[in-house]
């Protein structure tokens, strides 16, 4: 009889879990990583764990290798094919929301205390995405170089100034043990020369777009301030302080630690190799402050809905979920990210307060600056990298400025000023 | 009995439509469809993003593309009225953009920039157009086929009189010729980009130990003076095979009956050349022309992979440049706009090769 209950009751509960089952909805998400197995293999864990929680949705994921991703998303929304989840690098994420590709986030309240301001991608007064990370920009060089050279060490209080960093460049210069005194990357092309160089334009006190109305870039970006910092820019190439456009790719990789620049102008993903070659010797340096204090670039890749998906709470549900702070860990730990939180970023070796990385943590939170949030920003990145790319070739500086803001002018009138 | 023909004809027809199906189904999708897009898209605001409605604009896209100015500057002068001259004794001139930018009294000159300018006396005078990447894009492409069509149509010609013998291992030969035509234009270029390294590339090593250390290394791709070239040298090698395996091809064709003519006659190997290979192969010609031209003002893949346009738009060109403007900066109709001038170029260049070269009776 026992027997006969245990069968009754296990064949019930194979029904209903075969039920509960048939009744979970799929959520499709694209992810920008293919190729790169840790930060996949994290990502599927949270899905796992996520679709054992509950039971109301089940999310799978594609991969997308970066470089074509945002190509596929355009090319899917034309066609009506978006996933429910979309992965959305933090600037580009206006623009997508702006035409209509993506839902706005229905998030509990107090849901976003204590992340970083980089991670939170809002638009129109909105939250659209939300990042389980963020990274940050330094200069990494050595204690050794800088006491050999007599140069001060900057901390995060009191970095370099302008001027002091400039003579740090010319003393290393005259030094002749390297090859180049910094090494500012112009081998990386696209998104990293507005990511990594307007920060250094908006501490001169310019800017890729006026922000006060986002619909021109007359003044921001050729005014006297914007001219002094592509003046500045320009003189680091002509005058062989950092390699130039034709850099390849090999030396940017490994140039600094083969000991051929004496600086790099790099970010938080490169920090553990520098680490393990140079131990107690690195040194991970805020920008230097030309007149507006030091700032660095904020927002990296983030998670949000798609306009698209007939499960709207389902894939809110599913950002919340990765919004725990065990996740924001794993993913710094499997990748060398900054966490999203403070207290994520207690839960890592490296980022912890104390940890050789925690430097990070703090530049991205009191320096990150978000680059223009508006649809327009695609073009204008694109403008402004083609700008500083003919400056580094020795252009007119102010003709160069003058055609980008020509260029970013012409595609927010195209556009209607883009909604502003 | 008497219908047979014409229903065979009709047969024929069909299975002629039939075979021609899939090539004119895909044509058409891949080719005219696009284009005819294109086309109307040229005349509209249309965007690859954009809640925003399509809008009919006219011509303005092109008129966009194709505005030119000539502004003249005078020197500036001290209140005397005498030439302010700098440390070198040059005159100096106040900056193109005080009369394009913000200046009520050149409103027509509003947002041009200098393409080229040169001194008449005193006075600079200076070229403006609307759009100078435009323009560059359209120079350096056009040098781009002036270089390229000669010295690859030139080339594959000496290549295919080469391997046009009978000789012992002679595919091995044809085989290295033709093996880059079956390579990835990408993967040539990636690799054609180390080649041209300006620290230690293995084009500046080949050379500074051929001149026992005397060349001095060059940027190829970092200079605006070398760049272009070196894209053309590089193009010109990796498609000269396959317009050496056309030209053979038309070598073949040539009755070997008419060289043993000239033999009896006594011609030299030149006169055998002048009077019988080069008339035999009028043909060939026409079609190695027109194709290495189409072929050459398409470039595209070579800048984007080697040098993006850069530097200083000294590799810019009229493909990159469409498909940067419609992709990249989301402008579909911009894009559209010189996809229809490069149709346009194109096709009067073909109609008039066609021309010059027509038999002529």
């Amino acid at each position: 009889m026992k027997n006969i209950i245990k069968i009754g009751s296990a064949i019930m509960l194979s029904t209903l879990l075969t039920g509960t089952a048939l009744a979970e909805a799929k959520l499709s998400m694209w992810y920008h990583g293919a190729g790169e197995q840790v930060s996949i293999d994290i990502i599927t864990g949270v899905i796992n764990d996520f679709n054992a929680s509950q039971d109301k949705w089940s999310v799978e994921l594609e991969n997308f290798p970066q470089d074509t991703y945002n190509e596929s998303v355009v090319a899917a929304a034309f066609a009506g094919n978006l996933p429910d989840i979309l992965d959305v690098d933090g600037p580009v994420m206006p623009n997508w929301a702006w035409a209509g590709y993506m839902s706005p986030l229905d998030l509990p309240e107090n849901a976003l205390d204590g992340f970083l301001p980089g991670a939170i991608g809002k638009w129109d007064g909105k939250v659209y995405s939300v990042g389980m990370w963020d990274a940050a920009l330094a200069i990494f060089t050595r204690k050794s170089i800088l006491e050999d050279h007599g140069i001060r060490i900057p901390t995060l209080d009191k970095p370099w100034s302008g001027e002091e960093f400039n003579a740090a460049l010319e003393t290393i210069k005259a030094g002749g043990k390297f090859d180049y005194p910094i090494d500012m990357g112009l081998a990386w092309t696209g998104e990293w020369f507005p990511y990594a160089f307007s920060p250094f334009l908006q501490s001169f006190g310019g800017d890729i777009m006026d922000r006060t109305t986002y619909t021109t870039a007359e003044g921001a970006l050729n005014g006297d301030k914007a001219i002094e910092f592509g003046n500045w820019f320009q003189n680091l190439f002509t005058n062989k302080l950092s390699p130039g456009s034709s850099q390849d790719g090999a030396d940017r990789d490994s140039g600094f630690i083969d000991g051929k620049y004496a600086m790099q102008w790099n970010g938080n993903w490169a920090a553990l190799p520098a680490l393990e070659k140079f131990g107690d010797d690195i040194l991970f340096l805020p920008a230097p402050d030309f007149g507006e204090g030091s700032k660095i670039g904020a927002a990296s890749w983030q998670f949000g809905v798609s306009s698209q998906s007939e499960h709207k709470d389902g894939a809110s549900a599913f950002i919340e979920f990765t919004m725990q702070d065990k996740y924001l860990a794993q993913f710094s730990e499997g990748l060398g990210l900054i966490p999203a939180t403070k207290s994520a970023a207690a839960m890592t070796e490296k980022y912890k307060a104390g940890g050789p990385l925690e430097m990070f943590f703090d530049l991205s939170n009191e320096q990150g600056v978000l680059r223009p949030v508006t649809p327009g920003y695609v073009v204008a990145a694109l403008d402004f990298e083609k700008a500083l790319a003919d400056i580094s070739n020795g252009a007119d500086v102010v003709d160069a400025l003058d055609a980008a803001v020509d260029a970013i002018d012409a595609d927010v009138v195209k556009n209607n000023n883009y909604g502003f | 009995m008497r219908k047979k023909p014409t229903s065979k004809l009709r047969q024929t027809t069909a299975a002629g439509w039939g075979m021609a199906s899939p090539a004119i189904v895909l044509m058409s999708l891949f080719l005219i469809v696009p284009f005819i897009l294109a086309f109307g898209f040229s005349f509209t605001n249309q965007r690859l993003v954009s809640p925003n409605p399509t809008e009919y604009v006219g011509t303005s896209n092109f008129s966009q593309l194709l505005s030119f100015d000539i502004l003249t500057i005078e020197p500036k002068k001290a209140e005397s009225g005498q030439l302010i001259r700098d440390d070198d004794g040059n005159l100096t001139y106040p900056r193109v953009r005080k009369f394009t930018r913000k200046n009520p009294n050149y409103p027509e000159l509003k947002g041009m920039k200098e393409w080229f300018s040169w001194s008449s006396g005193d006075d600079r005078v200076v070229m403006l157009a609307k759009d100078v990447i435009f323009i560059k894009a359209l120079v350096n492409t056009v040098v781009f086929v002036l270089i390229v069509a000669p010295v690859q149509g030139g080339l594959a010609l000496l290549l295919a009189l080469l391997i046009n013998q009978k000789m012992r291992f002679i595919n091995i030969f044809r085989t290295i010729y033709f093996m880059p035509v079956v390579m990835s234009i990408i993967v040539v270029s990636i690799l054609w980009r180390f080649i041209y390294d300006g620290d230690d590339g293995l084009l500046n090593n080949l050379l500074s130990i051929l001149s026992f250390g005397y060349f001095e290394p060059i940027d190829w791709l970092g200079r605006t003076d070398t760049a272009l070239g070196s894209i053309a040298a590089m193009s010109i090698w990796q498609a000269v095979g396959f317009h050496m395996v056309i030209w053979l091809s038309g070598l073949q064709t040539i009755p070997a009956s008419l060289y043993e003519v000239a033999d009896i006659e006594g011609a030299t190997k030149w006169q055998k050349f002048r009077y019988v290979t080069w008339p035999g192969l009028r043909n060939t010609a026409v079609l190695v022309l027109i194709v290495i031209t189409m072929q050459a003002f398409a470039l595209f893949s070579q800048v984007n992979v080697m040098t993006r346009g850069g530097p200083l738009d000294s590799t810019q060109t009229l493909v990159y440049q469409a498909v940067i403007r419609g992709y990249e900066k989301q402008d579909i109709a911009g894009g559209s706009a010189i996809s229809v001038i490069l149709f346009l170029i194109v096709l009067s260049i073909s109609l008039f090769q066609r021309y010059l070269t027509r038999e002529k009776t």
